[in-house]
């Protein structure tokens, strides 16, 4: 049972703050590099001799690196074992090997980084300025550049090569490739079951369902929302922050709060569906006398009353479209009563001396000067809604049976339940074309790319 | 723009505009009253009502658990102030029973560090090069913001499982680095692009004039970008501390020991255990969510600006 002592605190800081350094010093080297290759040019031919050298010679290590990096992930095995390359890539280890048993600690890290310093030192003395219109632009793209190959190019050339293994379980360490897994795992995702049971279709639909039905009611609660609180009333900051509350508590928090309601006897809802089933008990106890009014407190009695929403399917997916919805109003909210408020008053005024009432002033003045906020709030609202599962994965974990699963949530459990990795790979695959080509329907409809290309 | 060597020369910085982006919209305060009817306003209060208290309740029912002695925690009562209210959950998970400490104070730590660290590597990679993206015309700049735009569009589970093998092959799972690493996923791109959204609202003459004073790109760059962009720096960083503060389900695949575990997973394991302890449970969400909350509150028009430049752009 661990308690937070100060051993743990600094043995936590130090390695957080060893990473960050680690990742600076190492961005510092490489954008000295580029800036180098970019604003320097050697003056003399021994200089340029020199400049050169080291700079090929860094730039060949720097690859096998990267290969070797590549090769330890498992992506590169083919190329390594059909050219060879296995020894060439053990190359930095070894040299790290031996180098580590000369040095002691600090200096084995530190030694590298000042050599590499010096040369780059180096050849900035023996250069001359050099005008560059893009030079900049690279210094300044680079760190990105690096983040995003690691962070997400690497991973998604891994997801690529993963869809076409035979990765599961028991084939974790030693998982086969071939076009003929490929296949085989794409063909399984639109026939068997993603997780369990379910299947893609099923799952697919369902998600569509979830991604409509929240979404609207998220814009439509929105609106109603803003529309009331765009006006000056009294007590308007206060209504807005507490309207804001459900987004701004850690949904984790209330995510869980909620799935607490759904409990059959003590949740909140079960409880008011049983008082009010009382409620109408008792009318229809007082009122038997009266024929018409009696046979309706009898029908409500039998009507109303505590809902499964653990065990029921449809009111399983009920209450995560509630809790889900409760979730996402203020987010549109927000972004609704921004667009109002940038709308000018006059037109409203210039309406009104025309005598527009005021449901056709909300149909052609809020509407249309609203739709530049709305078009795109919506469209990433699907996205976000299509791709949220935390609250899916909190409320029900996707039971009973499966029936409350979307896609993303499936993916996680065929991979973190299932492992089954190598089919999880082309799933998310399948799910990435999907979004791919609602991206691209909603880059054509809110011109989203008209700022790339100005 | 001849450099004059790396380190730039002192420019005269000219003073700083008023600040383009964290300014209230005071227009909607100043419009002339439609002059709505009282009963029309009336029922606008009475609706506002209604939401407020669907917006609320579910968390002050979270309140009225915390404050459950032990042995009425499971009632049917809908009072918000529970009878025999009692701190006694507050007290043990902040002081810990006698011969247990309690374990409150590591996760929120842990969750710290995690956040932290991740708010800084996000905007360590990413603060320049949405500069670049705002000024610089450059081979492969529109691929590099299709990109970045469509990486607002998938979700992070998509590259879960290839991150978690390679997490797992570095040999960081249980570890801060394995979760800093995951969350920076989105935490990067999402940066870059609205960092990139807020250069763009930065006036370019500022930079000419002191181009053609003689100043050098970086000298623009240092001078007169940097101290503009401190507010969206802590915007972003703020974003980013926020979105991976609560995150749970990443976590829980990285981390599976328990002196790892950020607050999430925390208090997660108090569903989990032989008696579900909904009080305690109860009152750590309180504990967390009050700050978190007041701080979301009070940046949250910063947020949403910085949201709307992010991903909402017309």
């Amino acid at each position: 049972m661990g308690a937070l002592t100060p051993e743990v605190m600094a043995r936590s800081l130090s390695q957080v703050l060893g990473f960050i350094l680690a990742i600076a010093l190492v961005l510092a080297l490489l954008e000295g590099y580029v800036y180098l290759l970019f604003f320097r040019r050697p003056r003399s031919l021994l200089g340029a001799i020199f400049t050169r050298t080291v700079q090929g010679a860094m730039a060949a290590f720097l690859l096998l690196l990267v290969l070797r990096f590549l090769d330890r992930m498992g992506l590169i095995a083919d190329l390594v074992a059909a050219l060879g390359l296995a020894p060439l890539l053990a190359f930095p280890e070894r040299a790290w090997a031996a180098w580590s048993a000369f040095s002691p600690m600090p200096w084995r890290l530190l030694l590298p980084f000042f050599l590499i310093l010096a040369l780059e030192l180096l050849i900035y003395l023996t250069g001359e300025p050099r005008p560059s219109r893009l030079g900049l632009a690279y210094v300044l793209i680079l760190p990105a550049l690096i983040g995003i190959s690691f962070l997400i190019v690497i991973p998604f050339l891994f997801e690529v090569r993963l869809a076409f293994s035979n990765m599961a379980m028991y084939t974790a360490q030693n998982p086969e490739f071939g076009l003929r897994y490929g296949v085989e795992n794409f063909i399984k995702v639109f026939t068997g079951p993603v997780a369990k049971d379910a299947t893609f279709f099923e799952v697919f639909g369902r998600t569509v369902l979830w991604t409509v039905i929240n979404v609207f009611f998220h814009v439509t609660g929105g609106l109603i929302l803003a529309l009331l609180l765009n006006r000056p009333m009294r007590l308007r900051g206060l209504y807005r922050t507490i309207l804001i509350l459900p987004w701004a508590v850690p949904s984790t928090i209330t995510a869980m709060a909620w799935r607490n309601e759904f409990d059959f006897r003590y949740g909140l809802f079960n409880i008011l569906l049983r008082n009010a089933q009382q409620f109408f008990t008792d009318l229809a106890a007082q009122t038997q006398s009266l024929p018409l009014v009696y046979d309706l407190f009898a029908w409500l009695s039998q009507a109303v009353h505590p809902v499964p929403w653990r065990q029921d399917p449809t009111w399983a997916f009920i209450s995560v479209v509630m809790t889900n919805v409760w979730l996402g109003i203020p987010f549109m909210m927000v972004v609704i009563l921004g667009g109002l408020q940038s709308i000018s008053q006059e037109y409203y005024e210039a309406a009104e001396i025309d005598g527009a009432s005021k449901w056709q002033q909300f149909r052609h003045i809020t509407l249309p000067l609203l739709r530049p906020v709305l078009v795109p709030a919506t469209i990433l609202g699907t996205v976000w809604t299509f791709n949220r599962f935390e609250v899916i994965y909190l409320v029900t974990q996707g039971g009973p049976q499966e029936k409350t699963d979307i896609l993303v949530s499936s993916l996680y459990k065929a991979i973190f339940q299932f492992y089954r990795y190598g089919f999880s790979a082309a799933f998310a695959l399948v799910i990435f074309f999907i979004l791919l080509l609602w991206s691209i329907f909603y880059l054509r409809i809110t011109k989203g790319l008209r700022g790339i290309y100005e | 723009m001849k450099g004059k060597g790396f380190w730039p020369s002192a420019v005269e910085a000219p003073a700083a505009p008023a600040r383009p982006w964290p300014r209230l919209q005071l227009r909607a305060l100043f419009y002339r009253p439609r002059g709505d009817s009282p009963v029309k306003r009336l029922f606008i209060h009475l609706a506002l009502w209604v939401a407020c208290l669907i917006a609320v309740y579910p968390v002050l029912r979270v309140v009225t658990i915390s404050l459950r002695p032990a042995n009425k925690l499971l009632t049917t009562s809908l009072a918000i102030i529970p009878e025999d209210a009692t701190l006694a959950n507050y007290i043990e998970l902040l002081f810990g029973r006698p011969g247990r400490p309690t374990e409150f104070y590591l996760w929120i730590w842990n969750s710290l560090i995690i956040t932290v660290t991740t708010a800084t590597v996000g905007l360590l990679l990413s603060a320049t090069a949405a500069y670049a993206f705002s000024r610089f015309r450059f081979p492969g700049r529109a691929a590099g913001l299709i990109f970045l735009l469509s990486t607002q569009m998938f979700p992070a589970a998509m590259l879960l499982l290839p991150l978690f093998i390679m997490i797992s092959r570095l040999g960081l799972i249980n570890s801060y680095l394995g979760l800093v690493i995951a969350y920076s996923v989105t935490a990067v791109p999402f940066s870059i692009w609205m960092l990139k959204g807020y250069y763009d609202t930065i006036p370019r003459d500022l930079e000419e004039a002191a181009l053609i004073d003689g100043a050098s790109r970086l000298g623009v760059l240092w001078h007169i970008i940097r101290p503009l962009s401190t507010p969206a720096l802590a915007i972003a960083f703020l974003f980013n501390f926020m979105s991976s503060w609560n995150e749970y389900i990443v976590a829980r695949i990285i981390l599976n020991k328990r002196e790892m575990y950020t607050w999430p997973l925390g208090l997660w394991t108090f569903t989990e255990q032989y008696t579900v302890l909904w009080g305690k449970f109860a009152a750590a969400s309180i504990l967390v969510a009050v700050p978190v909350t007041l701080l979301f509150l009070y940046s949250s028009r910063w947020l949403i600006s910085g949201l709307t430049l992010g991903g909402v752009k017309e």
